[in-house]
């Protein structure tokens, strides 16, 4: 919403103030300020009222003419002009000779052989419309030689709020609430606005008006007559154009006028369509043209003013064509009322069509300004069209009156919710200047909240304490650390577990973190061949192409390798990230954080890359847990992983994700010529895995004895088997040191290191040991390659 | 000395003048000195020798054979010093002018910004929570003082899910929750809540170089019997001035958000100009990075706290636009965009 300096200044003296730091004030007391402020007519001198006194056409051009201008100076000056409404009396802009539009210095110009003393102008050159039609006509009684600015209120800054800043302030969307605030920022006082006393008009007929829905809450009308005047005055035609409103007629200007005074939207209807005003509802849906000329779908939510059971507007929204003012209306009838808000807001929604009424509407306005912006709307009729006359009594029905608010507090109250000493004065002087009752009794506040904050903005204690702190300004608070009571805090295991592992790949692994999305992009899965399947589900996504939310990081992350193939020739990334296995108790989401991770290789070969893998899962949950990790078999399941190799990853009984490698067909459309391979684990049920803490034993200061057994076997798994049968407490460590395959199958040479904490183990100790272990194998048919090595 | 030891140990002392190294050493020594050296075939000639002979020349012999033994030690310690040298001048001397091997894991710089956030606030006492992506209605809204019909919810286009959930617009989603599970320790224990509940977030809107649907905030509460506005600017003047290591000028001014009452804009001056104006600041001086304010009594009361005896502070701050300004991110998108030439380059900062 744009904003006028002057028009401000109409209700609060603000002279001797700077005014820039007032708005900057106002930013940071009420409602954010956009950056650019605008010094309308700074770039504008030397512009005066001048007659044209002569009209010659142009020789050679049959566009230009041949003026003489009075522009004050005694003499008349000889000017060529190019616009269509040049005539002889006409009173226009006239920039002289050193006049100053812009960045332009107006001096004698030839144009087409003859010297032009200056330039007639019209308000779009001097910057006080869009209309370029022509040169500026003047109707006002001038004289010649008068400085435009003089008399017309070119001069002023205009400012930007954001709409945004201002949801919640109904009152601040006319000048006159915004000038309300700048009188409390200023300390000055807020002048009243000039209004006629509607009772005047009692004597005469009422208009029938019924509301019928309790949707619109006050409907206030009065009817007009002897309207003469067509264009509205040069000042309000430029308040309303600096303010982002296009002039259009007196009529039309007028109700805007107001509605960027007040706030308060209103409607001229032509009296003859609304003799009977009825505002309701209808039971079914119907058409209805706008005055914009567009057909709308009105269904039977959509609240609208009727003549009778016709409707002629929607309520709150924009009037209807049929109604609106035409050449012969005679007599006219003001509409100033209030809607529900939340209904305006989703007939606006439903219609797709917002408006400058409807969008104050939504902010719950202040019913008790109808009757206000009518008088005001009266007073500044007549003064302008002395012609004018009321012809109706005030017809004003009152549905719905929002509760009177009172608060009370004590000073404690304040001092403990800013930190801060606010004297009781500075306290009552606020309130008052923002328009709130205060009275201060016994150390106690009791504030009256004014009609137009109490409609939604200011209903609680704490309210009020910002109304005293914005005019207050925050930039004068001492700020002070809080005074509470210590107690130690502990991290979260999830916490401190995601934190360890993103460490352990990065600093131990050289992986890389990455983010993806939660769902599923519909064109890359596509492009990897990978399934989407079927998961919770996007309801309302505007981008076509994401729908499901997935089930696996893994999906999403191999999408990012493909995006990186050319990044290097190996590389790992990793996420923890969210993901949904449908739906859980309750019909909620199942969201579960997981880890994912991604290698990719074109210079190792797979069961490098899956072991090293593997290992690095095994460090962590070493390093995390102290925990060993065992694997599983696991049958494919989705479209990504391939048949082979893939692994249920187990950890103090607990399944916790899977290894596995990239299907082919997935992994060839990666790059055909690397590697992939997987790891997916489920943080929060690792994180709840017991942490076995660690076991610190004395080292032997014995020998220890060594011993390699070779098994003829296709995996270790019965090998380890047995040796954690053997249960022997002398087994210090297993480690795989050799496998070897040939023609007559597969063999795996275990190292045992046995030892004693007291004293020097004897082979036939050890040997006891390997021979139940041996025996243990034999009994499964796998058998020692060469013997026992002693 | 008879001749013939004389002959024994000038040949000997020629040999081992010749000898390079120890092979040729050890065959010096077993040829004098092993069995059937010639110093140990000296002694059989003894056999034809008087016993006085036998005498003398068995000193003579027993005299020669010390005198080898330490001359071979004595040529083994300078032949290993040798070999020892040689080794060493062996060894080439390596090029390390050669750039160094940065190869070298990454954290994603949202990662690095919260974890210096986190640290931040660690330090001074705050819970540092966790909470789903995915959350009711009423967590998102209702709990927030959001109802139905809000105009604020049309400030936040929310992605809804087919069973009525949503997923979270702000970290506030996870207001109630920390509220709720903290104010048992509140209220028996006096334990302040002091919380921080860094997150991601979703906006239903279309993606540009400056808007992501999906970004990192970080909220933070702090909830105790005198928390005031003034506590409010400290802690979030000492935030920043930690993040940004050094001190951060602060402005608030009046914001709306139907969860705080007061509600605030944080702006900061501008790290590029320091308030003077440049084009990253649209020539204010300021950026608005922080909306924060006084937790709305409705809020409290929703999260079982009666805030006629607690009041409390909170506030969102934008990871994703922290990580942005602080590393000079220009596309917001690159952040999920998986791109290694981009993420690489976070390796640590502490």
């Amino acid at each position: 919403m744009f904003l006028s300096m002057n028009w401000i200044s109409d209700f609060v003296d603000l002279s001797g103030l700077d005014k820039l730091e007032l708005i900057n004030k106002f930013s940071l007391s009420t409602a954010e300020v956009e950056n650019d402020i605008f010094f309308k007519g700074s770039d504008l001198s030397g512009i005066v009222v001048a007659e044209i006194k002569s009209v010659e056409p142009h020789p050679d051009s049959k566009k230009l003419h041949l003026l003489k201008v009075d522009a004050g100076d005694g003499e008349l000056t000889d000017v060529v002009c190019g616009a269509p409404n040049v005539r002889v009396g006409l009173k226009t802009a006239f920039a002289k000779v050193g006049a100053q539009i812009g960045d332009i210095t107006i001096s004698p110009r030839k144009l087409a052989g003859y010297t032009s003393n200056g330039m007639c102008c019209s308000e779009k050159e001097i910057g006080i419309s869009d209309s370029n039609d022509g040169i500026m006509e003047i109707t006002d009684d001038l004289a010649c030689g008068t400085d435009l600015k003089s008399v017309y209120e070119i001069d002023d800054i205009v400012f930007e709020v954001d709409n945004k800043s201002l949801t919640n302030r109904p009152d601040l969307w006319g000048h006159y609430g915004i000038a309300r605030e700048f009188a409390a920022i200023a300390g000055r006082e807020l002048k009243p606005l000039p209004t006629v006393d509607l009772t005047a008009y009692n004597n005469l007929p009422k208009i029938d008006l019924k509301i019928e829905d309790p949707l619109c809450q006050r409907y206030s009308c009065l009817q007009f007559e002897g309207i003469s005047r067509h264009t509205s005055p040069v000042n309000m035609r430029i308040r309303l154009f600096y303010c982002g409103m296009r002039a259009l007629n007196f009529l039309a200007d007028l109700t805007n006028y107001l509605m960027l005074e007040m706030g308060q939207p209103m409607h001229a209807f032509d009296s003859r369509k609304v003799e009977k005003i009825r505002i309701k509802r209808f039971d079914k849906p119907f058409t209805f043209q706008t005055l914009d000329g567009v057909e709308r779908e009105i269904d039977e939510n959509t609240l609208m003013i009727c003549n009778g059971d016709n409707p002629v507007a929607i309520a709150g929204i924009m009037g209807g064509l049929d109604s609106e003012i035409v050449e012969d209306t005679t007599t006219l009838t003001l509409e100033s009322a209030t809607f529900d808000a939340a209904s305006i807001r989703k007939s606006t929604v439903r219609l797709a069509h917002r408006t400058d009424a409807s969008m104050r509407y939504e902010k719950s306005l202040d019913p008790e300004m109808t009757t206000e912006a009518v008088a005001r709307f009266v007073q500044l009729l007549t003064s302008i069209d002395s012609g004018a006359k009321v012809v109706s009594a005030l017809t004003d029905e009152y549905a719905f009156k929002y509760d009177d608010i009172s608060l009370s507090f004590n000073k404690d109250f304040v001092n403990k919710y800013t930190g801060i000493e606010i004297s009781d004065n500075t306290i009552v002087k606020t309130l008052k200047s923002l328009g709130f009752g205060v009275e201060l009794a016994d150390g106690e506040f009791t504030v009256s909240v004014p009609s137009w904050r109490a409609t939604k903005d200011v209903t609680i204690k704490a309210d009020i304490i910002e109304e005293i702190t914005r005019i207050y300004g925050y930039d004068n608070f001492d700020i002070n650390t809080a005074s509470v009571p210590l107690y130690p805090v502990r991290e979260a295991q999830e916490k401190s577990d995601e934190t360890r592992i993103k460490d352990i790949l990065v600093k131990r692994y050289s992986m890389h973190e990455l983010h993806s999305y939660v769902w599923a992009y519909y064109d890359e899965y596509k492009a990897l061949g990978i399934e989407i399947e079927p998961n919770v589900e996007l309801i309302n996504a505007t981008n076509p192409n994401i729908k499901t939310i997935r089930k696996s990081i893994v999906p999403t992350q191999l999408c990012q390798v493909k995006y990186n193939t050319n990044y290097d020739s190996d590389f790992a990334v990793f996420e923890i990230g969210r993901t949904v296995n449908g739906y859980g108790e309750n019909g909620l989401c199942d969201e579960r954080k997981k880890l994912a991770i991604t290698v990719f290789s074109k210079t190792k070969d797979m069961e490098q890359i899956y072991f090293e893998l593997r290992d690095t899962l095994a460090v962590i949950a070493d390093d995390l847990k102290h925990q060993k990790l065992t694997f599983e078999k696991m049958e494919q399941a989705h479209s990504y992983q391939h048949p082979k190799n893939l692994n249920a990853i187990v950890c103090d009984g607990k399944v916790l994700g899977e290894i596995g490698i990239v299907n082919s067909a997935v992994s060839k459309k990666i790059d055909k010529k690397a590697n992939i391979v997987y790891a997916e684990i489920d943080v929060a049920l690792f994180a709840e895995i017991a942490n076995a803490s660690i076991s610190y034993e004395e080292p032997s200061k014995f020998p220890e004895i060594e011993i390699d057994l070779s098994f003829v076997t296709e995996t270790f798994a019965p090998v380890a088997k047995a040796i954690d049968n053997a249960n022997c407490p002398l087994i210090k460590n297993v480690s795989v040191v050799d496998t070897y395959a040939d023609e007559n199958g597969k063999s795996i040479t275990a190292r045992i290191i046995f030892s004693h904490p007291e004293k020097t183990l004897t082979k036939e100790e050890v040997l006891d040991v390997v021979n139940t272990i041996v025996a243990e194998l034999e009994a499964q048919n796998i058998k020692l390659k060469n013997g026992l090595p002693m | 000395m008879s001749q013939k030891t004389v002959e024994v140990k000038n040949a000997f002392l020629e040999a081992l003048s010749k000898a390079e190294n120890m092979e040729e050493l050890e065959k010096i020594r077993v040829e004098y000195i092993g069995k059937k050296g010639y110093v140990t075939e000296l002694l059989k000639e003894m056999k034809s020798l008087s016993p006085e002979e036998k005498k003398t020349f068995g000193q003579e012999v027993n005299v020669l054979k010390n005198e080898v033994n330490d001359k071979i030690s004595e040529k083994r310690e300078e032949l290993k010093q040798k070999e020892i040298e040689l080794e060493n001048s062996r060894m080439p001397e390596f090029d390390i002018s050669i750039p160094a091997d940065l190869k070298r894991g990454s954290y994603h710089p949202i990662t690095l910004v919260q974890r210096q956030c986190e640290e931040i606030f660690k330090s001074m006492g705050f819970a540092i929570e966790d909470y789903s992506e995915i959350v009711t209605d009423y967590e998102c809204f209702e709990a927030l003082n959001i109802p139905k019909d809000h105009p604020a919810r049309d400030m936040q286009d929310t992605y809804y899910l087919d069973n009525g959930q949503l997923l979270k617009s702000h970290t506030s989603a996870a207001q109630n929750a920390i509220y709720k599970k903290y104010k048992d320790a509140l209220i028996n224990e006096g334990k302040p809540i002091k919380a921080i509940f860094p997150g991601r977030c979703f906006r239903n809107e279309a993606t540009d170089a400056c808007h992501e649907n999906t970004f990192f905030q970080m909220e933070g509460v702090m909830v105790d019997k005198n928390i005031s506005i003034s506590n409010l600017i400290f802690f979030m003047k000492t935030m920043l001035s930690e993040v940004f290591q050094k001190d951060i000028k602060v402005r608030l001014r009046p914001g709306f958000f139907p969860f705080v009452e007061p509600g605030f804009e944080l702006d900061i001056s501008c790290l590029i100009c320091g308030g003077d104006g440049c084009p990253s600041c649209k020539h204010s001086g300021w950026l608005e990075l922080c909306p924060c304010g006084m937790i709305h009594p409705e809020v409290l009361k929703a999260g079982g706290i009666d805030p006629d005896e607690y009041t409390g502070f909170a506030f969102g701050l934008g990871l994703t636009r922290l990580a942005m300004m602080k590393y000079g991110i220009k596309d917001i998108r690159d952040l999920n965009s998986g791109s290694l030439k981009v993420l690489s380059q976070f390796t640590d900062d502490k």
